[in-house]
Formats: structure tokens, C-alpha cells, sequence
């Protein structure tokens, strides 16, 4: 089999995760597009794997291990996307931008200080 | 197998042109039509509106991936794969889904407004991608002999030579175990539990933790106010 | 002679304030004693040093203080008779102001730093007198100006006192700008800064910019002195306290630009230019000074702008090349005008008020003040300039010097050739000299008579001073319960000797000649007469117009040269001229600008005080709006920055990871692309 079918297909696998990872609004659908990503990996070790045939069946055992650890992570990231829905209610990540820092709109900043105790003086 | 036949089977056999791109195998044939039906669900979970939905699309795209695992011949991964992320990784994302109280059936905004930019970014790295890749491989073939990722050869292979990782990977997931399980315990206010007792008089608030302490009935039930509990 | 005596002098003063600053908190009992003891000290040892000099020699004595690049400065003595005759003054009229004090100021709770200051200020004045090196008197000459800034503005309470100083420390050091760089080009010509090398150079004509270095002198004379027209101090100088009047602006610093001119006249002499502008400026200060005096409401300010008049009478002896008459007539000035000074502290005291005009309606005054009536009277009658008192002498060799130069033959006395003064400069000094002796007359008639003799009027209010006239009050700090105390009579009395005996022994040819240049100061016949008839002749003007004043007052007809300026008295009622001011009919229709000094104040102040203000206005504009709008320009720059950086913190944790994964993108794209 050509190496290009595998490849490809876990390139563009890769990419419609990243597409659902940036592009869906509720936590656990993030999550489950990060697992598609992970798949592809998976494929793409395989796939080298089945190329390569080294003695180390490095491929194989490291995508074991990457399944391992996604099952983990998917276990670990839906506990905390249940704290999070506890918290706010919500499991939307577009309401969680506490860590955000918008700028104020312009009614409602005041002048530097300086300027004002100079007046302030002067009229003095 | 040494390292020389390693890099012949690498860089494909000296045999001319028996392998063409123009001319595919059965194997290659199957595993196109899989992929694309494996790319199509994957499509449909991440753009679909029913939230439910995309997590049964995921799993027919997770299921087509464990076909093409056994076309790479790689059974024992491909068992894995049904076994793992089928049955539980799955099971855990509708667990979450229904934790944290997904509409059933259509939602309007499952997608972000951002999802202009994750387009141009999807469709950039796809781009990308390929093209290496395409550009890469162009003349590698692989060689698929039956029976290299059998369980035994698997399994010979990590515990020979995969020990330790094996072991950490152990520790990793009790690691996760715990994790999992703190996080969700919740926060330390937590309503103590009932005592059997009295009927007591009126005690000021706070003294022994809640209101809950002076009257003769449970009541778990926080105020609406606080963290909702969830045992769980 | 021992050198440490004169270095003394200046220095027992200098002590005595610094003392006085030191313990005047603490201590306040030892600020009297510590006021008069270095001074009368210094002016004890000011008359042995006179006395051990004796007449006719000069005494040199230096060591180098600094080394500059060019002509060193040293600290340097120069003594001779005119240094003697002045410094005895200086230490007379200190000694007899600091006494005056303790009682003038008897409430005053700032005392110490009064007394530290008229030390301090005697202190300088002995240095530029006894000074034999250019810098050296400077440094004397600006602790001067500086004492008088702090003393002017002693009651710094009120504003008048505040501006009066501000105002005669600007104008002084308008005209010590251009002094300090006549300085240096005297020192740069003549290649050092000591006096008798500037004298030497100057006779061997070695100075390669007399007329520059002249003229540039002379503007810190015109400052220091009062002369046109720098003189405009003066008169505000008054709102200080009268002892520092009587100090300061009548017998010592003053006559410090005086004593500077009569000190470098070598050098004058040889620009006839200077000469003669020094001449119109005396002219014209004698004559404005005199016009104005007799305008006047406020008693110190008749004094002050005599005080100026004097002053040009000095030097206008200078334009005509006598110094001998100059110095004398500043002496013999510097005791009555001192004295002066004095009485009119003890009559203000006694009044309680600065008003002529007010004065004249509190009946019985010259009752209440016998010791300061007659000696005023005494004082008055030596600067008319009638004999026998000093005044008489010291104004005819003025006259005489002048109608010397007029004629060709100026007394030099060897300083320089008779024909170095131009006889303009003569012709010019004498015209004024002798109208300026009737005015003074005039005035000094119309002062005495005024307060003193003014008829009592039933039922006339008494205001406080005319309404139009510039008036500068002082806080009355002596004792309330005696109109004349002891320590403030009888320096009047010590003061009055050399004023009634000073010019008699001008004649004596072995002493005050013999001490100054060696020329004679016995006055010519022609001048004397002329004199003397001038005063008489103000004298009897003014008491005419004084008794026709005063017959009108009683009979209420308005004074006819009253009528046309209804403007000038707007505050009072119209036909009712309650004063008897003989100044009115003297003067006519130049009463009301003589009163406000023809206006050059005002003019001073369109001309400079207000583009500087403008300036100043115009220079905050800029600081305000202009540079600090820069400075908040870049406060808002930057915050708006912020702003800007800040729409990319969305806290959307897609939006980063999408920004994320398009550079990695962008970066493999270049990378292997």
C-alpha cells in the first residue's frame, strides 16, 4: 500500500479536529475532537509502523500508550468540565473568559491623576 | 531483521513499477473507501448541530479507524481501539454530555463564532499537511505482510522491550484515577451530614456550621445560594 | 598703624550679626546689647584709625584672596581721608540708628533679625569703604543691596513692604549688572583689580575703554544711588521702618555709588562723555526730585525724594570733577538727613500717622515732640542751605565746583586736568543746582509749616492722608505710653552737632580739606550770595503761599488752582480744601503728576513689568497646555496601546488556540515551503 493513504488520511483527519477543537462551543465536543486528533496520530503510527517494521515495534507500542493516555485524559478532562458546568452553570467556553482583560469603553475610564492635581492647583 | 533490510523494505523493493499509484491494490481500495467514510463521520460529528448526535458519529468514526487498523495489520491495536475508545471513552463523552445537561436535539449554537477562523486554520494546516506529506512519500509503499501486530507479538515486544513505560503508563492512570475523583469531590463547604437528635432550641446561625445543626430533620439541601453537591 | 584696627571695623558688626542671629531665639535679652556694643565698638575704632591715618597719607595693605585666571582678587585696604571721613560717618549714624532702635521697635517681635541685619549692613558698608580691591567692595556693595531688600521688607506682613523690597532690589540690580561688567573691564584694562593700580592706569592713561567702563559705572550708580532712572525705589523704600530709612537711604548706601565715583574719579575723568551724562542725570534727578517732594502727602516720602535730590546734588559736584565738595556735601547730608529721618520716627510716632496733611489738623504736635520739633527745625534749615550749619557749606562748594567747571577751570585738585570736564557738565550742574536750592527750600518750608504750624480747624474731619496721595504706613511699634522715649531723643541730639557744626569746620584748612584732596571748600562770594539769596527766596515763596492757603482754609473758599483739577480730588468733597498746602499754589496744574512722580512708575510698569508678566503668562500657558500636553499626550498614548493590546485578551481560550495553531501554520509554511 502506497504510504500516502494512511498519511493523508490522518493529516486531514488531524485537520478536522483541529476544526472541531477551535470551532465548537460546548466543552465535552472539544474534548471529543481532541480525540480525533489523537486517532490520527494513532494512524499515522501505525501506518509508519507497518512501513518501517522495526524490531522495536515502536509504533505499535507507542500508540498503545497514546490510547492509554487519551483515555486518561478524557477521563481527567470530563471531570473538570463537570466542575466547570458546576461552577458557572454552564459547559459553554465561550462564558469562560474570566481569565480575559477587555478594555473598558471610554465613559467609564477616567483621566491620568496627574493631570487632575495640576488643575487642581492651578485653580487653587 | 537487520538494518539493512529494514531500509530495503523502507525505501520499497528494486522491483520496477509492480507498484503504482495508478494502479491500486484491493487493499488500498478498501481502506480509501473506509477512510473516506471514516472522514465523513468525522466531518459530520464535528459540524453537526445535535450534540448526541456527534458523539455517535464519533463513534462510527472511531469504529472505521479500528477497520483500517486491521488493514494496517495491526489486530491487536485495532481490538484496542473497538475496546477503549469504543467502549469507554465514548460512553465517558455521552456520561459528560449528559452531566452536564446537553440539549437533546438541535442547538443552535454548538459552534462558536469562531469557527471562521477555525476553518481558515483547519483548511491551512490540511493544506499544509498534505503537502508535506504528499511531497514525502511519494515513492514509499508498505509492505503489509500478515501477522506483524498480532496480540503475541504485541505483547512479546512490551514486555520485552516496553517495561517501564508500561509500568509508568500504569502509574499514570492511577494518577488519573485519583485526579478524577478529587476534582469531582467538590468544594470543602459542604453541608455535614445529619445527627440524630433533639429538638433544640433556636441556636444562632454559624455555630455549628448551618442552620441544618437545630433543626430535627436532614436537610442536605443546601440554599439554593451554594454549590450545588452532586455526589458523584 | 596696627593693621588688625581697620580690619576690625568691618568685621566687629559682621560678628555682631551673625551673634545676634544665633541667640535672638533663645536669648532675646542679649539682642540689644548685641545690636549696639559691635557697632559703637566699630565706630570707635572707625575714629582711632581716622585719627592714627591723620591727613594727607594713604594707607595700602593687601593679600591675595583668590587667583583667577586673569587680574587676581585680593583682599586689600585702602585707606586715606576719604575713607576716614566716611567711615566715621557710617559708624555715627549706625551707632545712633541701633540705639533708636531698641526704642522704635520696642514691640517688635522680629527685633533680633532687624538688628542682625543693620549690623550686618553697617558691616558691609565699612568694607566698601575701607575696600582697596574692585571685587571686594562689590561683595560689600551687594550685602548691601541684599540687607536692604531684607531690611525694606521688615514687616513683610504688609504688601506694600513686600513689593517696596522686591522693587528695590530689582531695580538696584538692574543697575548692578552692567557695574559688575564695568568692573571687569576696569580690571581687564588696567590688568588688576586693586585700586590704586586702577588709579595708577588711569592717570598713565592705560585704560583702553574709559568712556565704556565709565558709563557702565555709572549704571550701578544711578541704581545704588537713586539718580534718573533708577530712582524710582526710593520713595516705596519708605514702607520700611524709619531707622532703616535713616540708615540706609539717607546716610550709607546711597552714598555708597557716590563714594565709588568720588573713589574712581581718575577714571571718569578721563571721558568727558560720562561726565556730562552723569551731569543730566544729576540735573534732571535734582530738579524731578524736588517738584516732587513738594507734592507730597506722606512725610517720609518728602524725606525720600530729598533724599534723591541730595544725591544728585552729589553728583553733580562729581560731573564737574570736584569730589572734595561731593564728599563733603555727602557728610554733611548724611547728618541731617539721618537726623531728619529720626525726628520724623519719633513725629510719626507721636501722630500716628505718615500724613503732613493729617499731622496738620492734630493740634499742639510740636508740644508733644519738643526734642524732634527742634531739631527737625534744625535739620530743615541746614538742607535749605541758609548759614551757619553745614548744609550752607556743603551746598556752596557744590555751587562753587560747578561754576568753576562752567568757567573752564574745574578743581581736579591733581586728579585730572582742568579741562577733562567739559563745561557743559558745569553749565548744566550750576543751572540746576540753583533751581534745585529753591525748590528745597520750598519744600523744607512747606513740610515744617504743614505739620507743624498748620492752624487748628473746628469741626474738620480728620481722614487718614489725602486720597490720591501714595502713601506707605508702618507698623507703629514703639512704646504707645511716651510720644518721645529717651533712646529715641537723643541720637536726635548727637546728630545735630554735626549738623549745625560740620560746615565751620569745612573751613579749617588744616583739617577737612587737608583730610580729602587738599583743595579748598571755603565757598566764592558770587555763589554764596546766590546761594543763599535762592533759599531765602523759596523760603518766603513757600511761606506765602502757606499763609494764603491758610486764609482760605478759614474763610472756605477753595484754592484757585484747585478748581481745575476736580479729578485729582474726587474722594473728597468739592469746595471743601481742608489742608492749608502750599505745594497746590506752588505748583499749579503740576501738583497732581509731581505727587505720583511724573508718571514714571506707570510708564516702568507698561514697559517692562507687563511684557514680563505677559511672558510669564504666556510661559505657563506653554508649560500648562503645551508640554504638559505632551505628557499627558503619552500617558493617553500608551493607555490607548493598552487598549489596543487588549482586544486580543478575549479570555476565549479557542480564540488563543486558533492564534496559536495559524502561526504554527504560517511558520511550518515558511519553514518548509
Amino acid at each position: 500500500m502506497h504510504l500516502v493513504y494512511p498519511a493523508v488520511l490522518a493529516a486531514l483527519l488531524f485537520a478536522v479536529g483541529v476544526y472541531g477543537v477551535l470551532a465548537r462551543r460546548n466543552a465535552v465536543l472539544v474534548l471529543m475532537s481532541v480525540e480525533l486528533m489523537l486517532n490520527a496520530v494513532n494512524l499515522n503510527l501505525v501506518a509508519f509502523d507497518a512501513w518501517l517494521r522495526d524490531s522495536l515495534h515502536a509504533g505499535q507500542a507507542l500508540t498503545l500508550f497514546t490510547i492509554t493516555v487519551a483515555a486518561a485524559e478524557v477521563g481527567l478532562g470530563l471531570a473538570i468540565v463537570l466542575l466547570l458546568f458546576r461552577a458557572r452553570g454552564t459547559a459553554d467556553i465561550d462564558r469562560a473568559t474570566a481569565l480575559g482583560d477587555p478594555a473598558e469603553s471610554l465613559a467609564t475610564e477616567e483621566p491620568p491623576n496627574g493631570a487632575e492635581a495640576l488643575k487642581g492647583q492651578a485653580a487653587a | 531483521m537487520n538494518v539493512a533490510a529494514t531500509l530495503l523494505a523502507a525505501t520499497g523493493s528494486l522491483e520496477p513499477a509492480a507498484r503504482s499509484f495508478l494502479s491500486p491494490t484491493g487493499q488500498e481500495i478498501v481502506f480509501l473507501l473506509v477512510g473516506i467514510a471514516v472522514l465523513g463521520s468525522a466531518v459530520v460529528a464535528v459540524t453537526t448541530k445535535q450534540l448526541v448526535h456527534a458523539a455517535l458519529w464519533l463513534v462510527v468514526a472511531l469504529g472505521g479507524l479500528a477497520v483500517e487498523f486491521l488493514l494496517l495489520t495491526a489486530e491487536f491495536i485495532a481490538w484496542v481501539q473497538v475496546l477503549i475508545y469504543l467502549g469507554s471513552v465514548v460512553v465517558l463523552v455521552l456520561f459528560g454530555l449528559m452531566l452536564t445537561k446537553a440539549p437533546i436535539g438541535r442547538s443552535p449554537d454548538a459552534d462558536s463564532k469562531n469557527r471562521w477562523v477555525a476553518l481558515a486554520v483547519a483548511l491551512a494546516s490540511a493544506g499544509t499537511l498534505v503537502t508535506l506529506v504528499v511531497d514525502a512519500f511519494r515513492t514509499s509503499w508498505i509492505d503489509l505482510g500478515a501477522g506483524g501486530g498480532s496480540a503475541s507479538v504485541t505483547g512479546a515486544s512490551l514486555f520485552r522491550n516496553w517495561v517501564l513505560p508500561f509500568e509508568a503508563l500504569s502509574v499514570l492512570l492511577l494518577a488519573a484515577l485519583v485526579g478524577a475523583i478529587v476534582l469531582s469531590r467538590g468544594s470543602k463547604r459542604r453541608v455535614p451530614a445529619p445527627r440524630a437528635g433533639r429538638l433544640r432550641a433556636g441556636r444562632p446561625v454559624g455555630s455549628n456550621g448551618t442552620v441544618a445543626a437545630t433543626a430535627p430533620r436532614p436537610a442536605p439541601e443546601a440554599p439554593a445560594a451554594t454549590t450545588p453537591e452532586q455526589e458523584g | 598703624m596696627n593693621l588688625a584696627l581697620p580690619a576690625l571695623v568691618p568685621a566687629l558688626p559682621a560678628f555682631g550679626a551673625a551673634a545676634t542671629l544665633a541667640t535672638g531665639k533663645k536669648a532675646p535679652g542679649l539682642a540689644r546689647p548685641l545690636a549696639i556694643v559691635p557697632v559703637a565698638v566699630s565706630a570707635v575704632l572707625a575714629l582711632v584709625v581716622a585719627l592714627q591715618l591723620g591727613t594727607g597719607q594713604t594707607l595700602d595693605a593687601a593679600t591675595r584672596l583668590t587667583p583667577t585666571g586673569g587680574p587676581d582678587i585680593a583682599l586689600a585696604l585702602h585707606l586715606d581721608g576719604f575713607s576716614s571721613l566716611i567711615s566715621v560717618l557710617v559708624g555715627l549714624v549706625a551707632t545712633c540708628v541701633q540705639v533708636y532702635s531698641t526704642a522704635y521697635l520696642k514691640q517688635d517681635p522680629r527685633y533680633p533679625s532687624y538688628a542682625a541685619l543693620v549690623s550686618l549692613f553697617t558691616a558691609a558698608m565699612f568694607l566698601v569703604v575701607y575696600s582697596g580691591d574692585l571685587i571686594v567692595l562689590l561683595v560689600g556693595w551687594e550685602v548691601m543691596g541684599l540687607c536692604s531688600y531684607f531690611l525694606i521688607g521688615h514687616h513683610w506682613e504688609t504688601a506694600d513692604a513686600r513689593s517696596a523690597s522686591l522693587k528695590a532690589f530689582l531695580v538696584t540690580k538692574l543697575g548692578d549688572v552692567p557695574f559688575l561688567f564695568g568692573i571687569f573691564l576696569l580690571g581687564a584694562d588696567a590688568g588688576s583689580f586693586r585700586i590704586p593700580d586702577v588709579l595708577a592706569a588711569a592717570g598713565e592713561g592705560r585704560l583702553g575703554h574709559p568712556t565704556l567702563i565709565a558709563l557702565l559705572l555709572l549704571a550701578g550708580v544711578a541704581g545704588k544711588s537713586a539718580q534718573f532712572p533708577l530712582h524710582t525705589w526710593l520713595p516705596d523704600a519708605m514702607a520700611g521702618p524709619t531707622p532703616v530709612s535713616a540708615l540706609i537711604h539717607a546716610a550709607t548706601m546711597v552714598a555708597a555709588g557716590i563714594y565709588l565715583v568720588a573713589r574712581l574719579l581718575p577714571v571718569f575723568l578721563l571721558s568727558g562723555a560720562a561726565l556730562v551724562v552723569l551731569a543730566v542725570m544729576a540735573a534732571v534727578t535734582m530738579i524731578g526730585s524736588a517738584l516732587c517732594a513738594l507734592a507730597q502727602d506722606d512725610l517720609k516720602r518728602v524725606l525720600a525724594y530729598s533724599t534723591v535730590g541730595q544725591l544728585g546734588y552729589m553728583a553733580g559736584a562729581l560731573a564737574t570733577g570736584d569730589r572734595e565738595a561731593s564728599v563733603f556735601h555727602l557728610v554733611s547730608h548724611g547728618a541731617f538727613k539721618a537726623l531728619l529721618f529720626l525726628a520724623a520716627g519719633v513725629v510719626i510716632h507721636a501722630a500716628h500717622t505718615n500724613s503732613i496733611s493729617a499731622m496738620s489738623r492734630i493740634p499742639g504736635l510740636r508740644k508733644r515732640v519738643p526734642d524732634a520739633y527742634w531739631t527737625m527745625g534744625i535739620a530743615l534749615f541746614a538742607l535749605v542751605g541758609l548759614p551757619p550749619f553745614s548744609g550752607f557749606f556743603s551746598k556752596e562748594a557744590v555751587l562753587t565746583a560747578a561754576e568753576h567747571a562752567a568757567n573752564g577751570e574745574a578743581l581736579t585738585n591733581s586728579l585730572g586736568p582742568a579741562s577733562a570736564v567739559p563745561q557743559a557738565a558745569g553749565w548744566i550742574v550750576l543751572i540746576s543746582a540753583a533751581l534745585t536750592a529753591l525748590l528745597t527750600a520750598a519744600y523744607a518750608t512747606r513740610l515744617f509749616l504743614v505739620a507743624f504750624h498748620s492752624p487748628a480747624v473746628a469741626g474738620a474731619a480728620v481722614a487718614d492722608h489725602e486720597a490720591d496721595a501714595p502713601y506707605s504706613p508702618e507698623l507703629d511699634e514703639a512704646d504707645p505710653a511716651t510720644a518721645e522715649p529717651p533712646a529715641m531723643r537723643w541720637p536726635l541730639w548727637v546728630l545735630a552737632v554735626p549738623t549745625m557744626g560740620f560746615g565751620i569746620a569745612g573751613l579749617r584748612s588744616d583739617w577737612l580739606p587737608a583730610l580729602l584732596d587738599g583743595g579748598s571748600l571755603r565757598p566764592s562770594g558770587v555763589t554764596a550770595v546766590t546761594g543763599t539769596g535762592l533759599a531765602v527766596v523759596g523760603v518766603l515763596a513757600a511761606y506765602g503761599a502757606w499763609r494764603s492757603a491758610t486764609a482760605r482754609l478759614g474763610t472756605g473758599r477753595p484754592a484757585p488752582a484747585a478748581a481745575g483739577r476736580v479729578p485729582e480730588q474726587a474722594g473728597a468733597p468739592a469746595a471743601e480744601v481742608i489742608v492749608a498746602d502750599p505745594g497746590r499754589t506752588l505748583l499749579g496744574p503740576l501738583f497732581g503728576p509731581a505727587r505720583h512722580g511724573f508718571g514714571v512708575d506707570r510708564l516702568y510698569h507698561a514697559l517692562f513689568v507687563r511684557p514680563v508678566a505677559a511672558a510669564a503668562r504666556l510661559v505657563r500657558f506653554l508649560d500648562r497646555e503645551v508640554v504638559e500636553g505632551y505628557v499627558q499626550g503619552s500617558g493617553i498614548g500608551a493607555n490607548l496601546l493598552g487598549r489596543a493590546v487588549r482586544l486580543a485578551q478575549t479570555g476565549n481560550a479557542q480564540t488563543y488556540l486558533s492564534a496559536l495553531l495559524a502561526g504554527v501554520v504560517l511558520l511550518a509554511v515558511l519553514v518548509a515551503v
